[in-house]
């Protein structure tokens, strides 16, 4: 009985003690955010903030403009989320509901496709859309993102388990192919939507090489590439970059304490595949 | 009736609006997808650099050129071992932690089973920007937590970012702390999937913990255990944003990337027909790993 015991404190030390070191980089960040200037380079390290400050994030608002860019990361995380849930949603109707020749085929050769990591594709994209005249433009991010593989893999998991019979009674009452789709199709996967609009919003929001490498100007960075440029301006500032930080992750976390329910339900679809 | 829903069944996705569902995804993923893949490996044997950058007619094919270069590549070697470093040491690393929090999380005797679950995965959700700038903070040689946690164990400062041989381990840890969460979640979607009774007939012959977890858990595991082992060496193998913040590749390229090698030639000094060549190689490097753990499940 007292092994059961000693046994059941030993676990949840330990999970302490990870939970411990998996948030103490936040609290700091979070902590020394509110910190006056060179307070969080003493030895040894001060926790908390001596007098609380908000000094460093009036300087982001007010000399480094950090609102055109987290405006710059909102517009496109939602509008690649946006068109990409469309397109692939359709797309995904077709592939579930659709009979057509070489359907299996063009889908594996789609699935297996994932694999190829996106860096192969960055230099003729970006020659591309230099062609297009697009480059350090909001249109440089949303054409890649256009449509995903993965979206619509995960869409048609999870709507290959409705039933033909719903659609079929629609059929027969004459309804088109596109009433079916936006009446019955998309009400039904509204689950997998949400899923993937957190996934496809994150993803965009969180991006860094494509953003860093199609954005050119200061005031269209993305959050991530306005946090990287200014960290070789400011690597003396940790109080500056804490604050910097925390916007940049701050509606990343609400959206995620929000919805995690979703988020890992969609995480633990995407994995049984198969 | 069976015969009149079939014919009406056919009905479904007529060729116009078949085109009109599919086409749209499709041709953005065959325009801004497959076509620069196939592009690229055109380019990666060609000699496209700065000059074809203003005038296309600049550009020669050189065979394969390009990748005889790497072969002489010193740099080029440097990234690879670098990144073989990094995939070999956090991949396991970050495997074993997540199947640990995974195991800890679904064991009866947990308390606040969702606020851990929750901490663990903060990481994982959280911008690897933002992140990597509050980790080059905490590595700090003077004021960072990191040290200072340590000397109390009596470990004397290390200079994790600046040291040649610590840069690379700091960055590891780093990345194992930032991934392990991702994994956590599929095992213990893995391990609710094994059922109970096994592990009550286990018990009832007298197996301890170790036994179960040997027996049953890791056997019945295996097929999660080889998708986490893909996609973590999928994505390992992309490592850039983590040296990128924290290091620059430095210091003396010990924590140079594949992806950090093949950004600098293609995007810094426009060596385009060159770094393509280098993502190629990246792409092979992932295909064959992909293929190997494929076939290792196999011959299980």
């Amino acid at each position: 009985m007292t092994n059961r015991k000693s046994k059941k404190i030993l676990l949840n030390l330990l999970l302490i003690l990870i939970a411990v070191v998996t948030l103490a980089p936040f609290l700091w960040m979070i902590s020394a955010s509110f910190m006056h200037d060179g307070h969080a380079s003493t030895y040894p390290p001060s926790f908390l903030p001596d007098k609380f400050t908000l000094t460093q994030y009036t300087k982001l608002f007010t000399k480094l403009d950090i609102a055109t860019n987290i405006v710059n990361s909102f517009i496109l995380s939602i509008s690649v989320t946006g068109i990409s849930l469309f397109l692939n949603s359709m797309a995904a109707y077709a592939f579930t509901k659709f009979r057509f020749k070489g359907k299996e085929k063009l889908f594996t050769i789609l699935l297996s496709s994932m694999i190829i990591p996106s860096q192969v594709t960055m230099l003729p994209l970006f020659l591309m859309l230099k062609e297009m005249g697009v480059i350090n433009t909001y249109f440089a991010i949303i054409i890649p993102g256009l449509a995903n593989i993965f979206g619509i893999f995960l869409i048609r998991q999870y709507a290959q388990a409705i039933p033909d019979s719903l659609f079929e009674a629609a059929k027969i009452d004459g309804a088109s192919d596109f009433q079916i789709y936006s009446k019955i199709f998309l009400p039904i996967i509204k689950p997998i939507l949400v899923t993937l609009a957190l996934f496809t919003f994150m993803g965009t929001w969180n991006d860094f090489l494509w953003p860093l490498i199609t954005l050119t100007d200061q005031s269209m960075y993305t959050l991530p590439v306005a946090m990287s440029n200014m960290m070789s301006e400011h690597s003396k500032d940790p109080e500056l970059m804490m604050a910097g930080s925390v916007l940049t992750i701050l509606p990343i976390i609400i959206v995620f304490l929000i919805m995690q329910k979703q988020y890992i339900k969609g995480l633990m679809m995407g994995s049984v595949k198969e | 009736m069976k015969i009149n829903i079939k014919k009406y069944y056919s009905g479904f996705g007529s060729k116009k609006s078949l085109l009109i569902f599919l086409s749209p995804a499709l041709l953005a993923i065959f325009s801004f997808f497959f076509i620069p893949v196939i592009a690229a490996f055109i380019i990666s044997f060609t000699d496209f650099s700065i000059y074809a950058l203003a005038d296309w007619n600049y550009i020669q094919f050189i065979g394969f050129d390009n990748y005889f270069r790497l072969f002489d590549d010193p740099l080029f070697w440097t990234s690879l071992k670098n990144t073989f470093y990094f995939v070999i040491v956090a991949g396991p690393l970050s495997i074993i932690a997540s199947l640990t929090a995974a195991i800890l999380l679904s064991s009866k005797t947990t308390l606040f089973k969702s606020f851990f679950r929750l901490s663990f995965f903060l990481p994982v959700v959280t911008t690897l920007v933002a992140v990597a700038i509050v980790w080059r903070f905490i590595y700090h040689p003077n004021f960072g937590l990191l040290n200072y946690a340590l000397g109390y164990l009596g470990i004397s400062p290390i200079d994790w970012l600046g040291d040649p041989n610590w840069a690379m381990p700091a960055i590891i840890l780093m990345a194992v702390w930032k991934s392990f969460g991702y994994n956590m979640i599929i095992f213990i979607a893995g391990l609710h999937n094994i059922p109970e009774q096994l592990y009550e007939a286990a018990e009832v012959e007298g197996a301890n913990s170790w036994h179960k977890f040997r027996n049953i858990t890791l056997p019945l595991l295996a097929p999660t255990t080889m998708f986490v082992g893909i996609i973590t060496l999928i994505g390992f193998f992309q490592l850039f944003a983590e040296p990128y913040i924290m290091t620059q590749g430095g210091p003396l390229n010990s924590t140079l990337s594949i992806v950090q090698y093949m950004y600098q030639e293609g995007f810094r000094w426009w060596n385009i027909g060159y770094s393509a060549a280098i993502a190629f190689v990246l792409f092979t490097i992932i295909f064959v790993g992909t293929i190997i753990q494929l076939k290792l499940k196999k011959n299980d």
